[in-house]
């Protein structure tokens, strides 16, 4: 069953600009799929779209069921606590500690005068304590974020996404800005939130081999347009060069025949 | 281009600045009319002067309590100023800063507003504000009030698109409401610089509120311009030096105070 379904979405910025241009895919529930795609591609605008972090030009957005360009206020917000996010820079609250960082994970579902006091149920708590246990990080909980490596605060990001409860996470180059080792303890994590948890997880790359090694499906954007859509082991080389354009075109046909063997 | 000729234009380029300051400097100097040797050579006959009549004379010191407690007055008045000002400024703040702002229109009044606060000289203030309160406090606190306000909006509009908008973005994205977002992730984030600049502003007040007591007949400014018309230099000076040592205390304690929070 579709969880996800786009069709021909667009995103202009100031008029003129196509950041997205009648973009079209769906996603069925529990799938891992990796969107690649060179910088400036439409990557990241394609995620904000979904949960509606920016607004959407034209098109349509299905998210389980209910359409998303028209939501505004609480429904917004209702959709909104079912996706979880996560960033390249983590975006956390550096001066808070990692507990207080998961917890806002739970903001979503308070009214107004619970988010603005910060007031988290006992059993909020409990299963914070718990998602961290899971990620490995019981030792740093009361550690203020700005004392964590990379690779541990995005974990905290992952955490405070999964207290949300989501059907799906967006992930937005989580990798990008981490060291090889902690890199591929992010991605291992993310698959197994996919398998274990069934939670569907999209997640923008500009690696390629990372994204080969991972997803089970792989969409190609390039200049804002879907230019592939399908299984990595379908993916040739003239399509790899296609989505990246000549520039990076060599490089990666080397990590292709290093990766996919 | 080969190195020297690089190199050969660098030179060029720092010499023909320095020759603009030294023009710009000279001629200043000539329509002015200004005559630096004299001007230089009058500094040992002015200093001489001022140490037989600056220093502080037993009379002086007798009115040291009067003195303190009319610092006490200022240094106050200088912090509820402060304290307020920042308040109302981190609202202001909020509401212009591109992260936080309800309504895309808010943005260019709200820094319009602080550009005006700020803008104009706390003497100023001080000088208009005489006519709707008169020489009382109020003028002062008000004078005070306005340019921290102006001067705190400006500041923590900057600091919060800095240093707030990331984790904004990840709070809206879990479905959080605006209250939320502010009262967890921007005001905790950006709250140790609401505070250096706070106290900054309040180390800048206490010396600012010297001339606006001179304007406004309060405080320590008060005092300084009674003793100095009456001609009692001594006991004018010590309340610059009292004034002074205050303000180095409190800068001392504030340092010690961001050291912790930063």
């Amino acid at each position: 069953m579709a969880l996800l379904e786009i069709d021909t979405l667009t995103k202009r910025y100031g008029g003129e600009t196509l950041a997205l241009d009648s973009v079209s895919f769906s996603v069925d529930d529990g799938e891992f799929v990796a969107i690649i795609g060179p910088s400036g591609a439409g990557k990241s605008t394609l995620l904000r779209c979904i949960n509606r972090l920016i607004d959407i030009s034209d098109g349509d957005i299905r998210f389980d069921g209910m359409s998303v360009p028209q939501l505004r206020g609480a429904a917004l917000r209702r959709h909104r606590t079912r996706i979880g996010m996560i960033f390249q820079h983590y975006n956390l609250v550096n001066r808070l500690s990692v507990i207080e960082n998961v917890l806002h994970g739970r903001l979503g579902y308070k009214n107004t005068l619970q988010g603005i006091l910060g007031l988290y149920s006992d059993a909020e708590k409990r299963e914070a304590v718990r998602v961290l246990e899971t990620l490995g990080l019981s030792e740093q909980m009361y550690k203020r974020c700005d004392q964590l490596s990379g690779g541990q605060k995005q974990r905290v990001g992952i955490a405070r996404a999964l207290v949300q409860q989501p059907k799906m996470l967006l992930c937005d180059e989580p990798i990008a800005s981490l060291d090889p080792g902690s890199a591929k303890v992010i991605m291992d994590t993310l698959r197994d939130i996919n398998t274990t948890m069934g939670i569907t997880v999209l997640v923008n790359l500009h690696q390629v081999d990372v994204a080969l090694r991972y997803a089970r499906r792989i969409i190609g954007i390039n200049r804002g347009q879907v230019v592939y859509d399908g299984s990595p082991d379908t993916l040739t080389n003239a399509q790899i060069y296609q989505i990246y354009g000549s520039e990076a075109g060599e490089l990666i046909l080397d990590l292709k025949e290093r990766y996919a063997a | 281009m080969p190195p020297d000729v690089f190199f050969r234009r660098r030179r060029l380029q720092s010499l023909l600045f320095f020759a603009v300051i030294g023009a710009l400097t000279y001629g200043s100097i000539v329509i002015t009319q200004f005559d630096v040797v004299q001007g230089i050579a009058a500094v040992p006959r002015a200093f001489v002067w001022a140490v037989a009549n600056f220093i502080p004379d037993e009379r002086a010191w007798s009115r040291l309590p009067r003195i303190l407690e009319k610092l006490q007055e200022t240094v106050l008045v200088s912090i509820a100023a402060s304290t307020v000002a920042a308040l109302f400024g981190l609202g202001l703040a909020l509401l212009g800063a591109n992260t936080t702002r309800p309504h895309p229109w808010l943005s260019l009044p709200a820094r319009g507003l602080a550009s005006i606060f700020r803008n104009i000289d706390v003497s100023v203030w001080a000088l208009i504000l005489l006519f709707s309160f008169g020489q009382s406090g109020f003028t002062g606190f008000f004078a005070l009030f306005f340019v921290t306000f102006g001067f705190i909006t400006r500041v923590m509009i900057e600091t919060i698109d800095e240093i707030g908008a990331d984790s904004v973005e990840a709070l809206r994205a879990t479905g959080a409401g605006y209250g939320a977002i502010i009262s967890q992730s921007v005001i905790p984030a950006c709250l140790p610089q609401l505070i250096s600049w706070l106290l900054y502003m309040i180390e800048t007040n206490i010396r600012s509120a010297t001339l606006v007591g001179i304007l406004t007949g309060t405080g320590i400014g008060f005092l300084f311009d009674l003793y100095f018309k009456n001609f009692s230099y001594g006991s004018a000076s010590l309340v610059v030096l009292v004034t002074v040592v205050a303000v180095i205390l409190i800068e001392m304690l504030s340092n010690s105070i961001r050291r912790t929070i930063l």
